[in-house]
C-alpha cells in the first residue's frame, strides 16, 4: 500500500455498548469476518477514511508511473524495456481499479485527480525521490515494491469488499514487479565495477526512503486504533516495517550490497533485525511538498491534465454528437 | 548491394523499434488513465515485434548480432525505418495520427505478409497482425473521434493530418529490396498496397471531417537509409546511451 498518515475519526475507538444498534451490527460483521459492500450501511467517517486512504494509494499508483517511466526511453535492452513498459502499465491499471473502487464510496475520478492536483491529496513519499541510474529501476523493484507488498497482502483481508478484491488482483501483479526489480540487481551487482557502484548507489539513496513508506510508529495514534478496528489497516506500522527489514536484510546480503545503517544487526533475543529509524523532519519534508522532485511530479501530471484537455473534450464531444445523431435516425 | 532478405527485415524491426519508442515517451503523461494503458500495450506490442523481426535478421545476417545489437548498436545510417515513426510525438493528435497512418499500412503489409514464402515471417506477420488490427481498431476511433469532436480538436487533427502526410508516400515506394523480396516472393510490392490503403483513408478521413492535403509530396530517404530526418538520432543518443556508455556490462 501507498498511504501514509490517513486521518480518521480523531476520535477514540468507541466500544460495541457505546454503538447504536446499527453501527453495532456494522462492527459486530467486521469483528466476524464479514465484508462490507458498497450498499450497505456504513458509519460516515468509515466511507471519508477510505475515500482517503484508497484515493492516496490510486494517487500513488498515478505518480509512480514518473521515476520509471524516466529509465523507459533509456532502458538497456528490448526485453527490460518491454518489461518495464509492462509494469508501468500495471500499475496506471492498478491505479484504475482503485479509482473504481473508490467511486463506489460516492466520490469520482475526477474529484480525486482534482484534489490531487490542486495538492490537497497526497501520494506515497517515496514517488519524490529521483531515478538516477539503472540500478534504481532495481532498487524500485526491490524495495519500493517491496515495502509495498508487506502493506498489501494483508489488505486483501480488510473489511471493505472492492477493496480487498481489487488488492488481490493487485498483489499478483506487484509481486512479478518485486522480482523483476531484484532480477535487475543481481544482474547490476553481478556485473562490472560500474554496475555495482551503480548497485550500491541505489540501496544507498532507496533504503531510508524504503523505510518511511511504512509512515512513522502508530503505536499510540487513535487514526490508526480506528482503521484497525474496522479492518482497514491491519498492522501498524512498526511492524510492517520490521517484517520488511528482516526480509531485505538477507536479500542485501545476498546480493552482496551493504544496506547503510551501522546499526542494523540481527537481534536473536527478539528474533528480528535490530535497525535504525529514518530520519523523520526529512519525511515530513517531503509531505509538505519538499522532496527531491515534488515540484517536478505535481508539474509533470499538472500538465498532463492541461495538455490533454481538448481531447478529453473532444472525444466526449464527439460521443454526445454520435448519440444525437442516433436518436435522430430512430 | 547488402542481402535484401537483412535490408528487408531491418526495415520492418526498425519500424516498430522506432515507433515503439516513441509511442513509449508517453509514459505516465496521457490525457487520461486509459490511454496511458493503451499507449503502452501499443509500445509492448510494438517492441516485442522488434525483437521477433531484428533477432530473425540478425540470423539472416549470419554475424552474431541479435536484437538488441542491432537495436543499440547501430548509427543514423544503418537504420531503415520510414520517416513517419521517427516524427516526434508532437501533440496527442499528431501522435494518434502517425500511428493510425502506419497502423493502416502496417495491417496491409502484414496481411499480405502471413502469405510469404519465407515461413518464419510468415509466421511473425500472423501473429503480429493480430495485435495491429487492434491498434488500427483504435486509432481509427481516436481520428474519428477527435476530428469530429470539437472546434479545438478538429483543428489540431487538421494540423497534425497536413503535417504528417508528407511521410505517408515513402511506405509505398518500391525500391531494389522490394523487387528481391516480390521476385522471391517473400513480399508484396509496397505500390500494391496503396489503392486499399488509400480506401480506407479517405473513408476515415470522411467521417472524421478531416480533409487529405492536395499535394502527393513525399518525403523518402528512411526506409533506404539514406537521409533520415534530424529527430532519429536525438531517439537514438537517448536509446542507446547505456549500452554506449557501458559495453561491456551485461543487462
Amino acid at each position: 500500500m501507498y498511504a501514509q498518515m490517513i486521518k480518521s475519526t480523531g476520535k477514540g475507538v468507541k466500544s460495541l455498548d457505546e454503538m447504536e444498534p446499527e453501527e453495532r451490527a456494522f462492527q459486530e460483521r467486521i469483528n466476524a469476518g464479514g465484508k462490507i459492500e458498497p450498499k450497505d450501511w456504513m458509519p460516515d467517517g468509515y466511507r471519508k477514511t477510505l475515500i482517503r486512504q484508497i484515493g492516496q494509494h490510486a494517487h500513488s499508483e498515478i505518480v509512480g508511473q514518473l521515476p520509471e517511466g524516466n529509465w523507459i526511453t533509456r532502458a538497456p535492452t528490448l526485453e527490460r524495456k518491454a518489461i518495464l513498459l509492462a509494469k508501468v502499465q500495471d500499475e496506471a491499471g492498478h491505479g484504475l481499479y482503485l479509482y473504481c473502487a473508490a467511486e463506489t464510496l460516492g466520490v469520482s475520478r475526477d474529484q480525486l485527480t482534482r484534489d490531487l492536483l490542486s495538492g490537497k491529496m497526497k501520494y506515497s513519499s517515496i514517488f519524490n525521490y529521483p531515478t538516477l541510474t539503472w540500478a534504481d529501476m532495481g532498487a524500485v523493484g526491490w524495495l519500493v515494491d517491496g515495502a509495498a507488498i508487506m502493506n498489501q497482502v494483508p489488505l486483501q483481508r480488510t473489511s471493505y469488499g472492492p477493496y480487498a478484491r481489487a488488492m488481490v488482483r493487485i498483489c499478483k501483479e506487484e509481486s512479478f514487479h518485486q522480482r523483476q526489480g531484484f532480477d535487475i540487481m543481481m544482474k547490476m551487482a553481478n556485473g562490472t565495477e560500474a554496475q555495482r557502484k551503480m548497485a550500491q548507489d541505489a540501496l544507498n539513496r532507496f533504503w531510508y526512503p524504503s523505510l518511511m513508506m511504512f509512515g512513522p510508529s502508530d503505536k499510540d495514534s487513535v487514526h490508526s486504533a480506528q482503521s484497525m478496528a474496522w479492518k482497514i489497516k491491519m498492522n501498524t506500522n512498526d511492524e510492517l516495517r520490521q517484517k520488511f527489514v528482516d526480509q531485505t536484510a538477507p536479500q542485501a546480503a545476498y546480493l552482496g550490497l551493504t544496506i547503510p545503517d551501522e546499526h542494523l544487526e540481527w537481534n536473536e533475543e527478539r528474533g528480528h533485525y535490530d535497525f535504525s529509524e529514518p530520519d523523520w523532519d526529512e519525511f515530513f519534508d517531503v509531505l509538505q511538498g519538499n522532496g527531491p522532485c515534488s515540484v517536478d511530479r505535481m508539474e509533470a501530471r499538472n500538465k498532463a491534465w492541461d495538455e490533454g484537455r481538448w481531447v478529453r473534450e473532444g472525444l466526449l464531444a464527439h460521443a454526445e454528437k454520435k448519440r444525437a445523431r442516433k436518436m435522430a435516425a430512430e | 548491394m547488402t542481402d535484401p532478405l537483412f535490408e528487408f527485415l531491418c526495415r520492418m524491426g526498425d519500424n516498430t523499434l522506432v515507433l515503439g519508442h516513441r509511442v513509449s515517451e508517453w509514459c505516465g503523461v496521457a490525457p487520461v488513465l486509459e490511454e496511458d494503458i493503451a499507449l503502452a500495450n501499443t509500445a509492448l506490442d510494438l517492441i516485442g515485434q522488434t525483437t521477433l523481426w531484428l533477432n530473425l535478421a540478425g540470423e539472416v545476417e549470419g554475424k552474431s548480432r541479435d536484437a538488441d545489437a542491432l537495436a543499440f548498436r547501430r548509427d543514423v545510417w544503418e537504420f531503415r525505418n520510414v520517416l513517419l515513426v521517427e516524427q516526434p510525438n508532437g501533440d496527442f493528435g499528431q501522435t494518434m495520427m502517425r500511428q493510425f497512418l502506419f497502423d493502416l499500412w502496417h495491417k496491409g503489409m502484414l496481411t499480405a505478409l502471413q502469405d510469404s514464402s519465407h515461413d518464419q515471417i510468415a509466421a511473425i506477420a500472423e501473429k503480429s497482425l493480430k495485435e495491429v488490427t487492434y491498434h488500427l481498431e483504435r486509432t481509427t476511433d481516436t481520428v474519428i473521434g477527435l476530428g469530429d469532436g470539437t472546434d479545438e480538436s478538429h483543428a489540431r487533427m487538421q494540423k497534425a493530418l497536413d503535417r504528417l502526410y508528407p511521410f505517408v508516400g515513402e511506405m509505398f515506394v518500391a525500391d531494389d529490396v522490394d523487387g528481391a523480396m516480390v521476385a522471391h516472393g517473400i513480399a508484396p510490392d509496397p505500390a500494391h498496397l496503396r489503392p486499399e490503403f488509400d480506401a480506407t483513408l479517405d473513408e476515415v478521413l470522411s467521417n472524421a471531417t478531416l480533409v487529405k492535403p492536395d499535394s502527393e509530396f513525399a518525403h523518402k530517404g528512411g526506409k533506404s537509409g539514406q537521409r533520415h530526418s534530424e529527430h532519429l538520432g536525438h531517439m537514438l543518443s537517448q536509446m542507446q546511451w547505456l549500452q554506449r556508455a557501458y559495453p561491456d556490462a551485461t543487462w
